[in-house]
């Protein structure tokens, strides 16, 4: 049995189209990732498999369990940690677990060791409310609340946003050693970089599935040269490259931007049409495509489409 | 059942540690309980009056003294012209002025007739109407007594006794109706804010994912509630009685039970206000307006509901207030019991009913 088995998922708000179409399936005992930009429709998915929304089209399961006809047991077995920090900030550290053990009718005590690595790091402030926790110890305590009745699957919308990068690393490191006791994870992100993380990852886009595989797979179906190119005035670099007759496409990298082209450059045509270009400290390196690479250039080829 | 009971636990350490739900559900009852006893009054107590008295004798000076040994008025100041009336009233304090004519006695004495003559301040018209009732009363007493008239072979006296609030004391009035108010307010507002808050928090989405279940979430929210109500009925009565003299002439248990039957269905109207509302600002707004007023202006709480137009009268009747306040009335102030108010024990009961099916039907199990 599948962990969870999306079909053909469709999701409209008024006008806004939220998920159009979306099909997929997520093994047991993965970290499957759902990686896309704000409005992919991350968080419309996470809501449905959750028993939260009504699909307006499609059907989908979790461990067997239609999330229309058998909400209940899905509710009985699914942690959920919302996008929005969502723990009563006017109750302790330890009131917030204590109840959400409560209304799952176990006891904080009876699955300690799964939190154990989690709530030990906030234990210390455990008489402190919930709402005076800082932003790395509040999503510590929401993963907490939700993994209290040691749930089959556990449900993570955008659990890394606005948290910082040691932070996030741990958590990661959490999501894994979860993974070992064998509780199946979806957990969505815009952070391109997480991808890598997860075992799966469906790349969405506008309510479109790109692409749904292991990061490696993904890296290994791109289809096109990559190089990181540097110079002084980035901005003017982007536009140039982009006039550059082998460029596929060009996009801002940190302090560089990534060019993608059909075919192998000599490194020296590019740097002479730079130079003629007025560009100074031209730096050129061919590198390996990253997830956000191949995010980008299923993106593109989408539009094109 | 545990997870019942520590919903419940949650509920009461989310109203224990927020200071402005604590002033709601305990300050406003007092207050409002407290300023509707002492400032809003329809009897009159302690008004200055003037006196212009121009013959000075015997029976206007017993008159006066009279007048303001009665309790009701108090004498301001004594007047030697008739000049200054106007802008004692200006003055403000002054809001009625006695004028004796010249030879009171001797006019009396000798043609059976002297005219005193009562000016009132009536830019508060019914104020003005009070006083001048009560101080015409108080003379016309006093000539009765004086005088023993019976001298006409016909005369029909009209005898008046006020039943079950002898003095028309407004309070007696305005208790029930503040008690109503109050329940219906604090129940309601409550309950309807504090589920939108979880709506609003996003804590709902939390508590959807779980197997709660609505009734659960719903009984959970609302138990501490019904607690701090009675709590506050019980209040509302205790100051009644002893701060403002109010009787409870029937069954208290009677009187409890009807409040808790009230209780109850201003908060599952509070449920249903939640179920309506996206968050606590619409609750709170949707609260007040379609509750307050209408208990204030169509449950007969100030206004007489004979004395209002057909069409306000129907919608006074779906009012629950107005129901609570004649049980209130007749159990306190005439000390009746069941037999008496069973009819509208009735109709609340039957509101009560409804509103919590509504609620419980509107209640999402989802976010949309």
């Amino acid at each position: 049995m599948k962990a969870a088995e999306i079909h053909n998922i469709h999701k409209s708000y008024d006008e806004v189209k939220a998920l159009g179409g979306i099909s997929m399936q997520v093994e047991k005992g993965e970290i499957f990732g759902l990686i896309g930009p704000d409005g992919a429709g991350k968080t419309s998915l996470i809501r449905i498999l959750t028993t939260l929304l009504y699909p307006d089209q499609g059907q989908a399961s979790i461990f067997g369990m239609d999330t229309i006809r058998d909400f209940k047991g899905i509710r009985k077995i699914a942690g959920y940690m919302p996008g929005r920090f969502s723990l009563y900030q006017d109750l302790s550290v330890e009131e917030n677990l204590n109840f959400y053990a409560s209304i799952f009718g176990t006891t904080v005590s009876e699955n300690y060791h799964l939190i154990k690595d989690i709530y030990q790091q906030i234990e210390p402030f455990k008489k402190r409310l919930a709402g005076r926790l800082s932003g790395g110890m509040k999503q510590k305590l929401a993963l907490s609340c939700a993994l209290i009745h040691k749930p089959d699957i556990l449900f993570l919308d955008e659990p890394t946003t606005g948290v910082d990068a040691v932070s996030r690393k741990e958590f990661w490191e959490i999501l894994k050693n979860l993974e070992e006791v064998g509780i199946t994870i979806i957990v969505s992100t815009p952070y391109m970089d997480e991808a890598e993380l997860c075992d799966r990852v469906a790349l969405m886009q506008e309510g479109q599935l790109l692409d749904v595989d292991t990061p490696a797979n993904i890296i290994g179906k791109y289809d096109h040269e990559l190089y990181a190119v540097e110079s002084r005035e980035l901005h003017q670099l982007i536009k140039d490259l982009r006039s550059f007759d082998k460029t596929v496409s060009a996009f801002p990298f940190g302090d560089t931007v990534h060019l993608a082209t059909q075919e192998k450059l000599r490194r020296k045509e590019l740097q002479k049409f730079l130079e003629e270009k007025g560009h100074e400290g031209i730096a050129v390196q061919s590198i390996e495509p990253g997830i956000e690479d191949c995010f980008m250039n299923l993106m593109r080829k989408q539009n094109d489409e | 059942m545990k997870r019942f009971l520590a919903f419940v636990k949650k509920e009461i350490q989310h109203i224990f540690r927020d200071t402005r739900t604590m002033l709601i559900l305990f300050g406003i009852p007092i207050a409002q309980i407290l300023i509707f006893g002492y400032v809003i009054k329809n009897d009159i107590k302690d008004v200055d009056i003037a006196v212009y008295d121009q013959s000075k004798d015997e029976y206007t000076r017993q008159i006066t003294n009279k007048l303001t040994s009665s309790g009701y008025f108090i004498l301001n100041r004594e007047l030697d012209n008739m000049k200054n009336i106007d802008r004692i009233f200006k003055e403000g304090e002054v809001k009625l002025v006695v004028v004796y004519e010249n030879n009171f006695s001797k006019k009396l004495h000798a043609e059976n007739n002297a005219t005193v003559q009562l000016i009132a301040d009536a830019s508060d018209p019914n104020r003005a109407n009070l006083i001048t009732n009560y101080s015409g009363a108080i003379i016309h007493d006093f000539v009765k007594d004086e005088f023993h008239i019976d001298q006409l072979p016909y005369q029909i006296n009209s005898k008046v006794r006020m039943l079950y609030n002898q003095n028309l004391a407004s309070v007696f009035m305005f208790v029930p109706g503040t008690m109503a108010l109050i329940l219906m307010l604090v129940s309601a507002m409550m309950t309807s804010i504090s589920i939108a808050r979880e709506k609003e928090l996003g804590t709902m989405e939390n508590l959807l994912v779980s197997p709660l279940r609505p009734a659960q979430i719903v009984v959970g929210k609302v138990t501490p509630y019904v607690l701090l109500s009675i709590i506050n009925a019980i209040t509302i009565l205790v100051l009644g009685v002893f701060v403002f003299g109010l009787p409870i002439r029937g069954s208290l248990t009677l009187l409890m039970l009807e409040s808790v039957l009230f209780i109850t269905l201003s908060l599952s109207l509070g449920i249903l206000i939640s179920t309506m509302s996206p968050n606590q600002q619409v609750a709170m707004f949707i609260s007040l307006f379609a509750l307050m007023l209408p208990t204030l202006l169509l449950s007969g709480f100030i206004f007489p509901i004979e004395n209002m137009p057909k069409l306000l009268q129907w919608l006074s009747a779906i009012m629950p207030p107005k129901y609570f306040i004649t049980i209130l009335k007749n159990i306190m102030l005439k000390g009746t019991g069941m037999a008496f108010v069973w009819k509208e024990t009735l109709i609340l009961g039957g509101m009560t009913a409804v509103f919590i099916i509504l609620s419980v039907k509107k209640f999402k199990l989802r976010l949309e």
